[in-house]
């Protein structure tokens, strides 16, 4: 028994060219976070810790649409925060996980943000997408943060606001 | 009769023309008027409570007709799905069963049980509206592990336990006693992996409701469509039998878990008069994984004793037997009767105890699948016997036949209950000996290290007991109903012959051996016989097909039949011809009498024609039998299995295996041996490739061909299969059944030569490149 699919495990950081100050507030901004979800429907603030999301994803051969219900702890603006992610996905199962994110400044005026997530999956997630859990979610992150790389960086958002999407 | 089609022909199956043509009807061939689709609401979790279930969602998508619920069918008053074998705990109390709703009501227990039913006018909009419906669940802790169910907290509210019960058969205190006075004992802790099924067809059913008559009519993947009836009319209730046809058209393998009422064709049923429209449902290969009754997982310590010269002296086994989250219909009978009942083996063991705990878990349902119980009694006795070998120093073939029962022992009566009534084991293993050139293995083993490579060599030594089985003996022992088989042999007018049996083929090839049967029995040509199975609408009653038993039992109730048809067909031809009955020969399908001669053909145009004809005799000439066996039927037979293990890799080849098997008489040798294969590679799929794994959440891991390795052709070599005869004693075919020896007798043969060939008994199966690599380097 239970010799495979223990959870998902992972850790990483992103270097962020923008004041820890501002890193945190865009984090805790719905508009932002909306913006660099890949197939984000909806972002909601429910409270100052909560949030409600619509996500279409894809995880291997599963596609779904999900619904995200997400809850901040341990707030230390602008150090750190623990986030909680409740995922149903009706028919494709459910994800449930906590990530630590931790902010620090560096020299140059840049954030480094560093994270780590422990998480589990069931339903088909576990069933048939049970081998691609851990690289999906690596992409999903690296897809999160080059998004809010750019959603940060003064020279992306000149251009961005220049043309308008 | 003719060479080419009787009894010992090999006759190329008729039905192959359509299934390899692609002309086969399978159910989700099938459509009908106004038909619409199902996709059932599973669960995620292996155990939680159902808060709510919300559908308003899902009822907005164009094109959804209905959402149902357990609480719905509760209403409606939908029995729950039962168990029909009734096992008793060694204390004489009854098994403890937890009930089955066909959709769960207020709980889930393991991932993938329906808790739903979505219908629409399409199969994209039911799947739309699936993933609308928001249902609060409240995850409860799971059991998953089974050797630690016992202990747990009982998943099901109400029960007591996990235990489902605690079985024995045997004499345990000649058997203590047996083992503690032995001169030598071997000790052995064995898992049996848990299978899934994969038969290539998925499960479907389509279900229609007349309301002007109050009929429904069910097509489904069955491979019991009387039994199905009689479920879903006595238990379910959904509706008496007369208002209740049941059809299993072509259907695409089975394997055993195609036997058992599932909770989808019965709720689908239910709903097609709910909302008043045919419904379909199909299994996605996904929800197979999860849905389909899974096979053996069996956790087994067992000890043999021996004497001084090798004789074995008492066996002791101790099993805990992973039952799923509910029993499946005979998912109580596998671990108990039909597992500790062969312990015996082919051996005189004198003393022998076997206790099974059952229990439940947080898992999917665990059922027969193509041995039941016999695979895993196989893999005890010869797993451990080849260890005693090891063990004792003692050739592994040798130490078997010091202790096999001598063919002047039958009818031998065992300390496990049952009664073998023929065999000749030394004659299969001799046979299996010679052909596998047991001689020169030790150069082939030379050969193999030459490469880089260990070579092992395994035996298995197998019975069984088929042709399922005696009523009363069954039914005694628990057996919710008889397991008897009809047969009805109908000659039309013109004298062609229409054949209805109640066994069912689903890649037997039943079509093509009972012509045969029939064929040259009445001596008419082959092609003149049609073989009708598979539709409670034609067929009066039958039980289907499963243990090994449809020739033996099936079979013998067309001989039967036809045995009738002689006799009225004496009686014709006898007044026609002026002459006594009793001086009135049936010879090659012709009644003599003196120089006369008249054909069955004629006979029966006379029957319905009654022009001269006998005044006390009904018109007509069709007659049915029904066949309750004697006894169990039991197959045997020598597997001896040869390996090569690469110690840079731990992949292990399967580089020849023999397979010399007594099924009694054969009708077609081509069917038997394919059978054989088939079987064969299943057992190789268990011994080396499949394992279903659940994670410590209750997820079911191997859920897709990504995880669960099913084996190929090249995982199996050329596979040398040959028979040795003795007819069975009590049935009139002299028939044993063939369909299960190759799952059952291969596993042991093919753990065993691994295990020679790494030198240790700790390998589990599946003996995968991983494990056996760990083993070779001591890790």
């Amino acid at each position: 028994m239970s010799k495979r699919g223990e959870g998902v495990e992972q850790s990483g950081e992103h270097r962020i060219p923008a004041k820890r100050s501002a890193v945190w507030r865009s984090l805790n901004d719905p508009a932002v976070l909306a913006r660099c979800i890949d197939g984000c429907q909806s972002l909601e603030r429910l409270g100052e810790d909560a949030f409600t999301a619509t996500v279409r994803a894809k995880v291997g051969p599963v596609r779904a649409t999900f619904q995200v219900a997400l809850k901040l702890t341990d707030m230390r603006p602008p150090e750190s925060y623990v986030l909680h992610a409740d995922v149903k996905g009706a028919g494709a199962g459910f994800g449930k996980g906590s990530a630590e994110v931790t902010l620090a400044e560096t020299e140059d005026g840049t954030t480094l943000l560093r994270y780590s997530v422990a998480g589990r999956v069931g339903g088909k997630l576990a069933q048939i997408g049970s081998r691609l859990i851990d690289s999906t979610a690596r992409k999903m992150a690296d897809d999160f943060f080059s998004a809010f790389h750019q959603a940060l960086d003064p020279a992306a958002n000149r251009q961005q606001s220049a043309n308008p999407p | 009769m003719s060479a080419e089609t009787g009894i010992g022909a090999a006759v190329k199956r008729r039905e192959d023309l359509r299934f390899i043509t692609g002309r086969g009807t399978y159910t989700d061939d099938l459509n009908v008027p106004g038909q619409t689709y199902g996709v059932f609401l599973r669960s995620p979790y292996a155990r939680a409570k159902i808060n709510a279930i919300d559908a308003a969602d899902a009822l907005q998508v164009d094109g959804a007709l209905a959402v149902f619920t357990g609480q719905d069918a509760a209403v409606d008053g939908l029995g729950d799905l039962p168990c029909g074998w009734l096992v008793k705990s060694k204390d004489g109390s009854d098994m403890v069963s937890a009930p089955h709703p066909p959709l769960a009501v207020s709980q889930v227990n393991y991932v993938g049980e329906p808790y739903g039913l979505v219908v629409a006018e399409s199969l994209a909009a039911a799947r739309e509206a699936a993933e609308l419906v928001a249902a609060d669940f409240e995850e409860l802790t799971p059991v998953v592990a089974a050797a630690e169910a016992a202990k747990a907290s009982p998943i099901h509210e109400g029960l007591e336990a996990n235990l489902a019960y605690d079985w024995e058969l045997g004499d345990e205190a000649a058997t203590d006693a047996a083992l503690a006075a032995a001169a030598h004992v071997t000790r052995l802790d064995l898992t049996n992996n848990r299978l899934i099924p994969n038969a290539i067809e998925p499960r479907a059913a389509l279900a229609t409701f007349d309301p002007t008559s109050g009929e429904y009519e069910l097509r489904t993947t069955s491979q019991n469509p009387h039994l199905e009836r009689l479920v879903l009319s006595a238990f379910v209730q959904i509706a008496p039998e007369h208002k209740l046809r049941v059809v299993a058209p072509d259907v695409g393998g089975g394997f055993g878990s195609k036997i058992f009422v599932y909770a989808e064709e019965t709720v689908v049923t239910w709903a097609a008069a709910k909302v008043g429209r045919p419904i379909k449902w199909t299994a996605e290969r996904s929800e197979s994984f999860l849905a389909d009754a899974h096979a053996r997982d069996h956790v087994t310590h067992a000890e043999l004793g021996l004497d001084e010269a090798g004789r074995f002296t008492a066996l002791k086994v101790r099993t805990t037997a992973n039952l799923g989250a509910y029993l499946s219909l005979f998912g109580s009978s596998v671990p108990t009767f039909l597992y500790g009942t062969l312990l015996a083996g082919q051996y005189k063991t004198p003393n022998i105890h076997v206790q099974t705990h059952g229990v439940y878990t947080n898992t999917t349902p665990v059922d027969a699948y193509r041995g039941a119980g016999r695979p895993e009694a196989t893999f005890v006795v010869e797993r451990i016997v080849e260890a005693a070998a090891r063990e004792t120093g003692r050739d592994p073939a040798e130490l078997r036949r010091l202790n096999m029962i001598e063919p002047g022992d039958f009818p031998y009566e065992t300390p496990v209950a049952l009664v073998y009534d023929t065999g000749n084991y030394q004659a299969s293993l001799d046979r299996a000996l010679q052909l596998v050139d047991y001689g020169g293995f030790k150069q082939r083993r030379a050969a193999s290290e030459a490469e880089g490579k260990r070579r092992g060599i395994g035996f298995s030594c197998y019975i069984e007991a088929c042709g399922l089985a005696p009523s009363q003996l069954a039914i005694q022992l628990g057996a919710g109903v008889g397991l008897y088989e009809s047969g009805e042999i109908r000659i039309n007018p013109t004298g062609s012959v229409t054949v209805f049996t109640g066994s069912h083929s689903h890649g037997q090839g039943h079509e093509t051996t009972f012509a045969q049967v029939v064929s040259d029995k009445l001596g008419v040509p082959f092609d003149d016989v049609e073989v009708v199975h598979g539709d409670t609408g034609r067929v009066e009653f039958g039980l289907g097909t499963y243990g090994s038993r449809s020739l033996a039992v099936g079979g013998s109730a067309l001989i039967s039949a036809a045995d009738k048809i002689i006799a009225k067909g004496t009686r014709i031809a006898a007044h026609m011809m002026q002459a006594e009955p009793d001086n009135v020969a049936f010879e090659e399908g012709a009644f003599i009498s003196g120089n006369q001669r008249l054909t069955l053909q004629e006979v029966a145009f006379a029957s319905y024609v009654p022009a001269d004809y006998p005044p006390d005799l009904e018109p007509g000439l069709s007659e049915k039998a029904f066949y309750d066996p004697e006894n169990f039927t039991y197959p045997a037979g020598a597997h001896i299995a040869e390996v090569e293990v690469d110690e840079a890799t731990g992949v292990v080849q399967l580089v020849n295996f023999v397979a010399v098997d007594d099924f009694g008489h054969v009708i077609n040798p081509m069917i038997v041996d394919g059978q054989v294969h088939g079987g064969l590679a299943q057992g190789a799929g268990q011994a080396l490739l499949e394992h279903g794994i659940y994670d410590a959440d209750g997820q079911l891991t191997t859920g897709s061909y990504m995880d669960y390795c099913m084996p190929r052709a090249d995982d199996v070599p050329d596979f040398t299969v040959d028979t040795t005869v003795t007819p069975c004693t009590h049935n009139p075919l002299g028939a044993k059944g063939c369909g299960e020896a190759g799952a059952i007798g291969s596993p042991a043969a093919i753990i065993n030569a691994v295990t020679d060939a790494v030198g240790t008994e700790d390998i589990a199966m599946p003996a995968t490149p991983e494990q056996v690599w760990r083993k070779l380097h001591g890790l």
